[in-house]
């Protein structure tokens, strides 16, 4: 098994979300994050003096998939996920040992 | 007794009634102008330095602070007497002019609420708040009681010795606020992190909100001040609106040109500098007047709320910058824009009169500015010594919110910490300030 995370626009989610849906990818979890790449931030100025953020906001989209499910999935994120400007954030995937679902006890890709 | 009872105008009476309530609305206005620009943190220490400010100015003012300013002249027109102390002596049936008495100290009692609350833009983030409760008494005894005898007072040295004209509180209100907070400042030293983190407004829309709330209560402030229901009130209120609006397309013109956008907060702090500017001259200009009055503190302004950077003074919220600089910019202007049609007599120097009502104005610009800014500094380093003005260095950072309060202003979190941990992070830099 795969855990594939993705840092995307926020704008982003629905595509991503309706994308791993139309795969058949079962759930997924979302989190706020912050962060930045090349993108780096953007300036604010209150009352004549500018602020630097450098922290952009951004999703951070992950799903555990089977091993042969890898690839397409994380295509299909980074399809939906491109605007093709800077900015656009990262996919990567890592393996995974176990995965037990808690409310059953059932163990490996089962409990997926 | 029937006599004085004969000479209340119930029409004046019905204004001045109105006009009270909308001063004492601007107070909780400016808790929630004030309260957008600080930090999350702290946003419940700043609402409740105004909120207080109307209580603990309340008691001051009925004990003894009305009689020491509009009482008798008994010290060579720099105080009054105490012999309306605790109101003694003024009942329901007591006239002031044409509305009863006790409705005129209401009314000025408002005045000195909100210049209290004013200071505490100055001192955002970082006063022990046990201090601010023992430095607004104090401070209103020997800083605001002093000054508005001297403007507004029977007797007082510069409304008859003088001659400046002040309508509704330029000298009482804008420049001893403004003065005081200076002083204040200095005496605490700046925010942690001051001219290097972000210390972005945390909630632009209350922000907005508040200065509407102010906008909104100032046409009492400025139109009341005329005590009555008539064209010098009508005249006031037109110029009040007027100013304010000049006030903000100034700042917001400079904003264009300098920073490349037109922001909210430029927005509300433009019209705030127009109506601080306003607020001496209301009584003494012309449309015209009112017109430029506005633009000028807008303009000015907007560069003021810089000088912190420059000469390191971290004035938070731009008491300096906007009360101080505003105030005394639309005091001089009488000098200036002064018409026979609004003051009976004054004119100023576009209308023929002179520079001698600009100088008149200018020694009353100099001598409340001085006062309030040496007697606060001298009131606050002995606070200080006595009982420490500044807040603990762990409070400050965890915000005076949690410390001194033990609530949260908001219930962001999941994990119970009340204000997003994000808020406490520092997610930017300040990288420049304008000149």
């Amino acid at each position: 098994m795969k855990l594939i995370t993705a840092v995307v626009k926020p704008h982003r989610l629905d595509e991503v979300k309706t994308a791993l849906q139309e795969l058949g990818v079962h759930g997924l979890t979302v989190t706020e994050a912050s962060g930045y790449g090349r993108q780096r931030g953007h300036t604010e100025v209150y009352r004549g003096a500018e602020y630097r953020v450098d922290l952009v906001p951004k999703i951070r989209i992950e799903v555990v998939v089977e091993d042969a499910d890898a690839d397409a999935v994380i295509d299909a994120v980074v399809k939906a996920a491109q605007t093709g400007k800077i900015g656009d954030g990262k996919v990567w995937s890592v393996p995974v040992e176990t995965v037990v679902r808690v409310r059953t006890g059932e163990r490996g890709p089962d409990a997926l | 007794m029937t006599l004085a009872a004969a000479r209340i105008d119930t029409g004046d009476t019905a204004w001045l009634l109105a006009a009270t309530a909308l001063v004492l609305l601007m107070t909780p206005g400016l808790a929630l102008f004030y309260g957008g620009m600080v930090r999350a943190k702290s946003v419940l220490n700043m609402l409740m330095m105004s909120f207080v400010s109307i209580a603990l100015v309340t008691v001051v003012w009925l004990t003894a602070g009305y009689s020491l300013v509009f009482g008798q002249d008994a010290f060579g027109g720099l105080i009054g007497g105490l012999r309306h102390a605790g109101m003694a002596g003024i009942g329901p049936d007591s006239v002031q002019g044409t509305v009863p008495t006790l409705l005129f100290a209401t009314f000025q009692l408002t005045f000195a609420i909100i210049t209290a609350a004013l200071i505490s833009g100055a001192v955002a983030d970082r006063a022990k708040f046990g201090a601010w409760l023992v430095f607004v008494p104090v401070w209103a005894l020997l800083v605001y009681v002093p000054v508005a005898h001297w403007v507004w007072g029977p007797g007082g040295w510069i409304r008859e010795g003088l001659g400046a004209l002040d309508f509704a509180g330029g000298m009482p209100v804008e420049i001893t606020s403004g003065a005081s907070g200076l002083a204040l400042c200095l005496v605490l030293g700046p925010r942690l992190g001051f001219k290097k983190d972000a210390m972005r407004p945390h909630n632009l829309p209350m922000v907005m909100l508040g200065a509407g709330l102010l906008w909104f209560g100032w046409f009492g402030f400025n139109a009341g001040s005329a005590l009555g229901a008539n064209g010098l009130a009508a005249a006031a209120f037109l110029n009040t609106l007027t100013a304010g609006c000049t006030g903000l397309l100034g700042w917001l013109l400079v904003e264009q040109r300098r920073d490349g956008h037109p922001t909210t907060l430029g927005a509300a702090s433009g019209a705030v500098a127009g109506l601080v500017a306003i607020t001496p001259s209301c009584g003494s200009v012309s449309l015209l007047g009112a017109l430029a009055v506005g633009l000028a503190a807008g303009v000015v302004c907007s560069y003021a709320v810089s000088w912190k950077f420059k000469f390191d003074y971290d004035d938070s919220l731009d008491v300096v910058g906007v009360h101080l600089v505003g105030g005394v910019i639309g005091t001089l202007l009488i000098g200036v824009f002064a018409v026979h049609g609004m003051t009976g007599g004054v004119e100023g120097l576009l209308y023929g009169g002179g520079l001698g009502q600009l100088g008149r104005q200018l020694v009353g610009v100099l001598a409340v500015g001085s006062y309030a800014f040496a007697a606060t500094y001298g009131i606050g380093r002995l606070l200080d010594r006595l009982i420490g003005l500044r807040a603990d260095e762990e409070h400050e950072q965890n915000g005076l919110d949690l410390t001194v309060h033990a609530e949260s202003a908001y219930d962001h979190g999941v994990l119970g910490h009340g204000a997003p941990v994000s808020s406490s992070l520092p997610t930017a830099q300040k990288v420049k300030h304008q000149a």
